[in-house]
């Protein structure tokens, strides 16, 4: 690791401070995925400013929403009761990530910022947009198998690799971030940028922001949510292609539905055409199937993970059905 | 360099750290405690596993100056007046290595689970188990000494 200077703080404002002063300084909550890129030499912060002693630990219940603190740790949001009774698919999709000694670690806040696992980005040798502005992109033509089918650019490919996302896309969760303004609110799809000619800006964050929380309204359409990963081994892998789902069924009728896929994407990804199609539709397998369908219509493949788009096809069918099982 | 204290097993350790050390190089290049194993040194194959304040954690991946306000527990730590902690035991018991070289990990991983209080079959103990690789393949005899412990405690 090339050396930097260590910095504790211990309250939003002094981090922010501390952020502003250094204009090389990172944060560093779990350390899970910044301390593996700067070993990598992907990542060479200046200064490292740990925010663990930030108050930020805790998850707020109240009638209308949970707050769930950017420290928290995911094995804690995994396993808290009123998560895994209103918001399934998250405490889903925070269990299949990782392993049990990274959940413990890993925080909600560095979860969002989790950078992709594209092999050349992480090299630290190979043409890299992200890593390398303008350098160019060695996964268009490698070996790119583990790689996006929506939402990608000329000058990128890389899939957002985090679990967690894909459930709160599917939750219409928010993201609050401290600024010089004051708490400021994002939708993830505002929140995260498509790399178009910028792949190496991933959120509309500035330096000096402070993610402080995720907040997500209580709601029966929530309650009713599924998360369905498949990798290449059964546990402790990254989602070829995931689902994270929402579905609320009345009178045999669909009243609404979310849907959000994982591995397959750039960012995580709302499939609001497929939604479009579910909404006030009669709940059947073909129907189910035409979703899918509108789901996967805008993806652009390589030879490598062409198979993903009738994979991730076939996932929704599946976590459809599923829930409307689970409905009638 | 800078001095430092970290609480290990129980005992207060000054050791002169820069910043870039990780929780894994001070258990073991300072500290001397070279139970704890630097396998990928990546977060990937889960031999650094100790307990921060009762957690299982991987030290590879966070910074020993992170932690100067924690417990840290490491495989030297484990064993008691009493002998051996009851899962050192049932891996020797139940012959759940080969070379060895993954099995403090494994033990302490297997610590931090027990304490996690959930029911454990075979299956939950594979999922949860699945951030510690073996290469010599002693996953159906880890299985079985986690499962013995598991059985007695849960």
């Amino acid at each position: 690791m090339q050396p930097f200077t260590y910095r504790s703080v211990d309250t939003v404002a002094s981090a922010r401070a501390a952020l502003l002063e250094y204009p090389e300084a990172q944060m560093i909550a779990g350390g899970t995925t910044l301390l593996d890129l700067m070993k990598a030499g992907v990542e060479r912060p200046a200064v490292v400013i740990d925010i663990n002693r930030l108050p930020l630990t805790t998850i707020e219940v109240t009638p209308e929403r949970v707050r769930i603190g950017a420290l928290a740790r995911n094995s804690d949001v995994a396993d808290d009761a009123t998560i895994v009774r209103e918001f399934p698919v998250l405490a889903q999709a925070l269990a299949a990530g990782a392993s049990g000694q990274l959940r413990n670690m890993a925080t909600v806040g560095g979860n969002l910022l989790q950078r992709t696992r594209c092999s050349y980005f992480r090299d630290n040798v190979s043409r890299c947009n992200k890593r390398a502005p303008g350098s160019g992109c060695d996964a268009r033509d490698g070996v790119n198998r583990m790689h996006a089918v929506l939402g990608t650019s000329d000058g990128c490919i890389a899939t957002n690799p985090s679990d967690m996302n894909v459930a709160l896309a599917a939750l219409d969760a928010t993201i609050v971030v401290m600024r010089e303004s004051g708490e400021v609110r994002f939708t993830l799809d505002e929140f995260y940028r498509l790399p178009q000619e910028t792949p190496e800006r991933e959120t509309v964050l500035q330096h000096g922001d402070v993610i402080v929380a995720v907040e997500i309204a209580t709601a029966p359409l929530y309650r009713r949510s599924l998360y369905l990963k498949l990798r290449d081994r059964a546990s402790y892998e990254f989602a070829l292609v995931s689902v994270g789902a929402c579905l609320s069924v009345s009178d045999g009728t669909i009243a609404r539905s979310s849907l959000a896929l994982g591995g397959v994407a750039t960012v995580p990804w709302r499939a609001r055409e497929a939604e479009r199609i579910l909404d006030e539709a009669t709940p059947s397998p073909e129907l189910f199937r035409r979703a899918a369908d509108a789901a996967l219509a805008g993806a652009e493949t390589t030879p490598h993970n062409a198979f993903k788009v009738e994979l991730a096809k076939r996932a929704i069918v599946r976590v459809l059905g599923t829930l409307a099982g689970s409905a009638s | 360099m800078m001095r430092f204290s970290l609480r290990i097993n129980g005992s207060v350790r000054e050791i002169d750290l820069v910043a870039e050390t990780t929780l894994l190089d001070a258990l073991r290049e300072h500290a001397g405690l070279t139970g704890t194993k630097k396998g990928c040194d990546r977060g990937q194959c889960g031999a650094c596993t100790v307990l921060v304040n009762g957690r299982r954690v991987l030290s590879c991946l966070t910074l020993a100056m992170m932690h100067g306000d924690d417990d840290v527990t490491t495989i030297e730590g484990l064993a008691g007046d009493a002998g051996l902690h009851p899962l050192q035991q049932a891996f020797v018991e139940h012959d759940a290595f080969q070379c060895g070289f993954c099995t403090s990990g494994q033990i302490m991983s297997a610590v931090g689970l027990l304490a996690e209080g959930r029911t454990l079959d075979a299956d939950a103990i594979r999922e949860r188990m699945s951030g510690n690789i073996c290469r010599c393949g002693a996953y159906p005899n880890i299985v079985d000494a986690i499962a013995s412990v598991a059985g007695q405690t849960v």
